[in-house]
């Protein structure tokens, strides 16, 4: 009967929402936004956690052996795979905006090109 | 905004959320409770499907089709950078220079490469027996080649890995998932369902399709972060920036894109 784990969750949500508004570093940014979405996956987890619970892979263990729940560990790696592609983009838009502009600080960034 | 500002706006914001949220927490059921009526069916929809591997069955079987839009966005995700991170008509390259290699990473590295590229193919075929699939062993796989990057140098990757090979693997790592869904129209069921023979409980030939989706998903996998770490690579070793920033009316991102595709991709083949 213990709430902190959620509250974890909702802490590194805020850790990185406070790296973002405070960046003054595009990279920076990104890594705070990665930080930001991994908050999801701790409450994913939190969420799904059983007492006592195995690894919901049944290869070795009995078939009615307790496991955690499945469902929210699926969601959790849907959002890796989609968190590392999507960092993966926002730094490549990074690297191109430091060879048009000369500078990745983001209130650097106001005037218009092109 | 000033940053003065923007803090206080956060610092405003973040209150509001802590409270709701800590609330909410408090409404959530209890930490380890042992209730999950999702779970609960999922574990037996994975059973009844021969599938040891539950979350294998969730993504590959359940969530099937929510897993082609995942796919497709990591699809997306590399075109995106690709496209990106072309070489400019203002930028050039440098063929990189041979760096000496100490002779021990050297020998580390090259044997862990077959090792690792093992690893990740075994972890993609027993996706559906044991932890791991198609994902997570496409990282370990593409991650695997680059060894050669640091045992030899950046030439010697560049052999091992023809980078229009991967863009083709890569799409059809996409066709093929999206061919086994229409495969299981053609046989009569709904897109995506799961229709062949659900095999031996716990071997690699259990889950019926589960093992042919997570296959799909390894390839895409392994190609598309080949592709995406060769970009990142290119602007690392091999593009050498403009001279100076001149402000030049093609700035700005949108200006590239608009006629010079084809020069830039027939540079990119000849280089290839």
């Amino acid at each position: 009967m213990t709430v902190l784990p959620y509250l974890v969750a909702g802490w590194i949500f805020l850790i990185g929402v406070y790296g973002l508004v405070t960046s003054r570093d595009l990279i920076h940014a990104v890594g705070c936004l990665a930080v930001t979405q991994s908050s999801t996956y701790v409450l994913l987890l939190a969420v799904g956690y059983r007492d006592g619970g195995t690894a919901p892979v049944f290869a070795d263990a009995p078939t009615d052996s307790r496991v955690v729940d499945p469902v929210v560990q699926a969601l959790a790696l849907t959002d890796i795979v989609v968190g590392a592609t999507v960092t993966a983009l926002l730094l490549a838009l990074v690297v191109q905006l430091r060879k048009r502009h000369g500078t990745v600080d983001p209130d650097a960034l106001s005037e218009l090109k092109g | 905004m000033s940053a003065r500002v923007r803090l206080w706006v956060f610092l405003a914001g973040a209150a509001g959320f802590a409270v709701l949220f800590a609330v909410a927490c408090f409404g959530l059921p209890a930490f380890g409770t042992v209730h999950h009526p999702y779970g609960v069916r999922a574990v037996h929809a994975s059973l009844s499907h021969h599938t040891a591997n539950v979350i294998a069955s969730v993504n590959f079987d359940l969530r099937a089709f929510d897993t082609l839009g995942e796919e497709t966005i990591l699809f997306s995700a590399v075109l995106g950078t690709v496209v990106l991170l072309r070489q400019a008509r203002d930028e050039h390259r440098k063929d990189p220079e041979p760096a000496v290699v100490h002779p021990r990473v050297r020998r580390f590295a090259l044997l862990m490469l077959p090792l690792a590229l093992l690893v990740g193919l075994y972890v993609i075929a027993h996706g559906q027996v044991s932890p791991g699939g198609g994902f997570q062993g496409g990282v370990v796989a593409a991650t695997a080649l680059h060894l050669l990057y640091i045992a030899a140098d950046y030439r010697a990757l560049e052999r091992v890995r023809p980078l229009t090979l991967y863009e083709v693997g890569e799409a059809a790592g996409e066709a093929a998932y999206v061919i086994t869904g229409l495969a299981a129209v053609l046989a009569g069921s709904a897109f995506l369902a799961n229709v062949l023979p659900f095999g031996t409980f716990a071997t690699l030939s259990s889950g019926g399709t589960v093992p042919v989706l997570n296959a799909a998903v390894g390839l895409e996998v392994v190609s598309g972060v080949v592709v995406l770490l060769a970009r990142f690579l290119d602007q690392a070793v091999e593009i050498e920036e403009p001279g100076a920033d001149d402000g030049s009316p093609g700035g700005a991102g949108s200006g590239p894109d608009n006629g010079d595709d084809g020069d830039d991709g027939d540079d990119e083949r000849e280089r290839a």
